[in-house]
């Protein structure tokens, strides 16, 4: 009932089980995040040292910005769980059918013509 | 907690404004809509009448080119797209078997904002004239250089418009996924819902580029960004992929709800089901997909180069494929079926033909070497003209015969009926297949004139007197409207149509609440299979309750409104001597839009509940 | 609609879903973000485009400097983690420790915009006005739109954690504050392709 929707509850429903599958989880999200900050190091120590060549540091931070991106959305966002199944749909469209547009976008300004 | 007593005695007007009830947001949106369409309508009339002799000066080129923008935007953005929101408003949820939408605030602030959105480009009549650089608004005839303040306001209009468009296309998607009744799984939803559902998808993933687009064309204008100046680094073309990544999607967005809309009438005036239901389906997934992938058949003449218009040319050719099975679909649904020929079924069967002819014509667009000639000639005004009156204007024609009775409890008359279908197919075949000719030899679209001796006079003589009578094919309509409002009889079945989904379950007029109880869906066509299988009534899924409805609110009207106020005060910075300084118009837009979000976010609403005994009261008043 | 859910029992382990509101919103906001991903899209492809093009005006590799993007990227990176921890306390029905980790989120939010803030000015006075060229305009308008965004989530997740400041965790905040972390999250991520693309690409040659 309405005034029910605003009221606090005086205690968690959740059983001794599922506080430690969330702990768990809660550990696996502190461990990608520590990731994704060793991936994001690697990312500027690659361009700032010049360590290595150009044309390879780009595809490389590219893909260290793609990885990132599944963690965020997986993990973080948790699109990895259960009934998440229009969530995924929709960013996944979004990503597919961003990919023409940035492709014209780029290449397709009649600059060089394919 | 309040009761129902909150809505009652509260002004019709304020009632109005402050609705969040999705049948009454419908009526908004077709009252809306139909003016928008008279307006652009008058417009294309004024622009037959100019074309009606050679070098002839009822209009200026001015003029004549603020008319064609107008018209074109105003058709699509203000006029199409509200009318179909309109049906799906009304229909949608009765036709999933919910209460209301998913999210019925925003429902109302999708209208709102839409609709001041287009007061705002409306408006631009009076501060020196509407935009000029036709509805596609191509870089640089819209940059501050060639373009006055009309393209200010056709900027900010269409980005306030396009928010509305955008929250209405999302409360759609959340509706369709979220609020089906028990039963109605996805593969027995209408191919109306279905279409719907489809096209709210669209609406997010096309309308989000628009309003990228606008706002880099905004910036140009208003605060000398460099997208489009070769000189400064920019790109004029950047423009014409921005706007067809959209542009070339929102023509879907505009003819899938139309070919729902079919995909509802022909079945119920045929006495069949749909025929090849889940092909139908499968064939609107895959015509919404290829919708996003062949944008650059708008640019061939561009000179992109040879591969990429080989590969678009392909992808356009391909998105016939799945048009042709939904064609072949409907003509099989009426195959052998028990036709009645009223004239929702009239519009809906002769939607057919016309369709294909606009597709036909569409593939030889496509055909990249040959585009080079139709480019820019009266070939693809006919060819878009097909498509949009031919499909989508019949459509919601057909819709509209269709679903009057179910929304304001009488049929319209048929013998007017008849004579608006008939006045209005044969004018808009006598307007638009000469136009496929005068195309083909050589008369270019968007101009105001043509000289004599070039052989285009005959044909454009016919072209204007077949628009006109057109255009009394619709004052035929808006008289049977006042007609039938006072004449025609009362509808006091559920069922008029002898139809066969859920919204003809309800009882007329529909109590706001939709349904008393939840129904239970056994199949698709669910009412046409309780009257086959049951005894001709749908199954609750639940006991009678109190039921719970939303409170009304006045703040989806105050946001559209601040939103009115920003966007004519960013208009303000292109003006000469403004009044006010712009400024502080921007700045009241932005309390009045925020604070109402504001206000909206920190103060709980739960709504109300009507109590069961008068459910069950109104329920005994109605049937 | 009511809920369905036994008060008593006490709060759901998913207490942003339990109600339909919540799953409405739930939904409702991904399509959003579905729609925002492809806007974005946009706007990156146009700074991608107009890249080269600085009309003599100052370019990327003059002007950017990683130290401080890398700073920004720490921080913003930093308020995702603690707004992911934050619904993590919600779902255990900890309101003041929730508060606590979106108050830090907040708080990394208007440091990241501080900063970005301080680097725009210093563009300018380095000479890459918004008219400058077509890259100027394209990168200001890229990076200022990511701005804005965070600028609209603190001002968003500050109405919210002041609005329910006392009121426990509740079946209408934990939908609204659950939508909201997500919107953060999101932010981060554009970040992520923004430093990579923008400043990375920027500096990196190419
Ligand atoms: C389904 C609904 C359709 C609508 C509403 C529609 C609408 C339009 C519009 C408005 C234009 C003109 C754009 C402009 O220059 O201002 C156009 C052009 C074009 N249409 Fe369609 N169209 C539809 C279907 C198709 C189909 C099925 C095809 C091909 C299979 C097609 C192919 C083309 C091509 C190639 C052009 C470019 C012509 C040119 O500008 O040279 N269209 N269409
Ligand atoms: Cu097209």
């Amino acid at each position: 009932m309405a005034d029910d929707l605003s009221k606090p509850f005086p205690k968690s429903s959740m059983s001794e089980e599922e506080i430690m599958k969330i702990n768990k989880e809660r550990r696996i999200q502190v461990t990608s995040f520590a990731f994704m900050i060793f991936l994001t190091i690697l990312a500027f120590v690659a361009v700032a040292t010049e360590m290595i060549e150009v044309g390879f540091a780009i595809p490389f931070i590219l893909l260290l910005a793609v990885i990132q991106f599944f963690l965020q959305m997986y993990y973080f966002m948790h699109l990895k769980d259960k009934d998440h199944g229009w969530p995924n749909a929709f960013i996944i469209s979004g990503v597919v059918l961003s990919t023409p547009a940035l492709i014209a976008l780029i290449l397709l300004l009649g600059v060089t013509k394919y | 907690m309040s009761t129902a007593a909150a809505t009652k005695d509260k002004s019709v007007l304020w009632d109005w404004l402050t609705t969040v009830d999705h049948k009454k947001l419908a009526i908004l949106y077709l009252v809306a809509g139909g003016l928008f369409f008279i307006k652009a309508g008058l417009m294309a009339v004024f622009m037959r009448i100019q074309l009606m002799t050679a070098e002839n000066d009822f209009l200026t080129g001015q003029t004549f080119n603020e008319l064609i923008t107008m018209h074109g935007t105003i058709m699509l953005f203000l006029a199409a797209t509200p009318l179909i929101f309109a049906f799906m408003n009304f229909v949608i949820p009765l036709q999933i078997g919910a209460r209301d939408v998913a999210f019925p605030f925003v429902n109302a602030l999708g209208f709102w904002i839409f609709f001041f959105g287009g007061l705002l480009l409306s408006v631009s009549w009076f501060f020196g004239g509407g935009p000029d650089a036709g509805w596609t608004a191509y870089v640089p005839l819209s940059s501050g250089e060639y373009a006055d303040l009309g393209l200010d306001f056709y900027v900010l209009g269409l980005q306030v418009s396009g928010i509305g468009t955008l929250v209405s296309g999302i409360n759609f998607i959340v509706t369709i996924i979220n609020m089906r009744a028990p039963g109605m799984t996805m593969m027995r939803m209408p191919l109306f819902c279905w279409t719907g559902l489809v096209i709210s998808i669209l609406i997010v993933f096309a309308f989000t580029p628009l309003a990228a687009g606008l706002a880099l064309l905004m910036l140009d204008r208003l605060f000398g960004g460099q997208f489009f100046i070769p000189d400064m680094g920019g790109n004029a073309v950047l423009w014409q992929h921005i706007f067809w990544i959209f542009g070339h999607p929102e023509v879907y967005i505009l003819v899938l709800p139309a070919f729902g809309i079919i995909s509802e009438v022909v079945p119920a005036f045929s006495r069949k089901r749909l025929f090849g239901y889940t092909a139908m389906v499968f064939a609107t997934l895959v015509i919404a997909f290829l919708g996003f992938m062949v944008w650059v058949h708008h640019m061939f003449t561009v000179g992109l180069g040879p591969i990429t218009n080989s590969v678009f040319a392909i992808a356009t050719m391909g998105i016939a494929v799945p048009t042709g099975i939904k064609i072949f679909n409907w003509l099989f649904t009426m195959w052998g079926g028990k036709i009645t020929f009223n004239t929702a079924m009239l519009c809906a069967s002769s939607f057919v033909p016309t369709f294909v002819l606009g597709g036909v014509t569409g593939v030889m667009l496509a055909m990249t070497p040959v585009d080079y000639l139709y480019h820019d000639t009266y070939f693809v005004v006919a060819h878009f003209h097909y498509i949009i009156i031919g499909g989508i204007v019949l459509g919601l024609l057909a819709g509209l015969y269709y679903w009057y009775p179910k929304m304001f409890g009488h049929k319209l008359n048929e013998k007017l009926g008849m004579l608006m279908f008939w006045l209005f197919y044969i004018g808009f075949h006598m307007t638009f297949f000469i136009q496929h000719i005068l195309g083909l030899i050589g008369m270019p679209r968007r101009v105001y004139t043509y000289l004599e001796g070039q052989g285009m006079e005959t044909m454009n003589l016919i072209s204007s007197i077949g628009s006109f009578v057109m255009g009394a094919g619709i004052l035929v309509l808006l008289i049977n409207v006042v007609y039938s409002a006072f004449k025609a009889e009362r509808i006091t079945v559920n069922d008029p149509w002898d139809a066969r989904t859920l919204e003809w379950a309800t009882p007329t007029p529909i109590p706001e609440y939709n349904f008393a109880q939840t129904p239970q869906v056994r199949s698709l066509d669910p009412l046409f299979y309780e009257k086959m299988h049951g005894d001709g009534t749908i199954k609750p899924a639940e006991p009678m309750e109190d039921i719970h409805m939303p409170n009304g609110s006045i703040l989806p009207f105050i946001i559209g409104l601040g939103l009115f106020t920003w966007g004519f005060g960013m208009v303000m910075i292109n003006m000469e001597n403004p009044i006010i300084p712009p400024a502080v118009v921007i700045g009241v837009g932005f309390v009045l839009t925020f604070g109402s979000m504001f206000i909206r976010s920190i103060k709980e609403d739960h709504g109300y509940h009507i109590p069961v005994e008068q459910v069950k009261k109104i329920e005994k008043e109605v049937s | 609609m009511s809920s369905s859910v036994d008060f008593s029992k006490g709060l759901p382990s998913h207490p942003e879903k339990a109600t339909l509101e919540g799953k409405n919103k739930f939904l409702g906001f991904w399509v959003f973000l579905g729609g925002e991903t492809i806007m974005f899209a946009t706007f990156f492809g146009t700074f991608l485009g107009l890249r080269e093009g600085t009309a003599g005006g100052p370019t990327a590799e003059e002007l950017f400097s990683l130290p401080l993007v890398f700073i920004m990227t720490m921080l913003l990176l930093t308020s995702s983690l603690t707004s992911v921890l934050a619904m993590f306390s919600m779902k255990k029905n900890n309101h003041k420790s929730m508060l606590v980790l979106m108050i830090v989120t907040v708080l990394l939010g208007a440091a990241f915009l501080g900063f970005e803030i301080y680097e725009f000015v210093e563009y300018v006075h380095h000479g890459l006005g918004y008219t400058t060229s077509a890259f100027a305009s394209s990168f200001y308008t890229l990076v200022g739109l990511h701005g804005a965004h965070v600028l609209f989530g603190l001002c968003w997740i500050t109405t919210l954690i002041i609005r329910y400041s006392r009121s426990g965790i509740t079946l209408t905040n934990a939908p609204k504050f659950y939508v909201a972390s997500l919107y953060w999250h999101f932010i981060d991520v554009i970040w992520v392709f923004i430093f990579t693309v923008v400043y990375l690409l920027g500096i990196g040659g190419a």
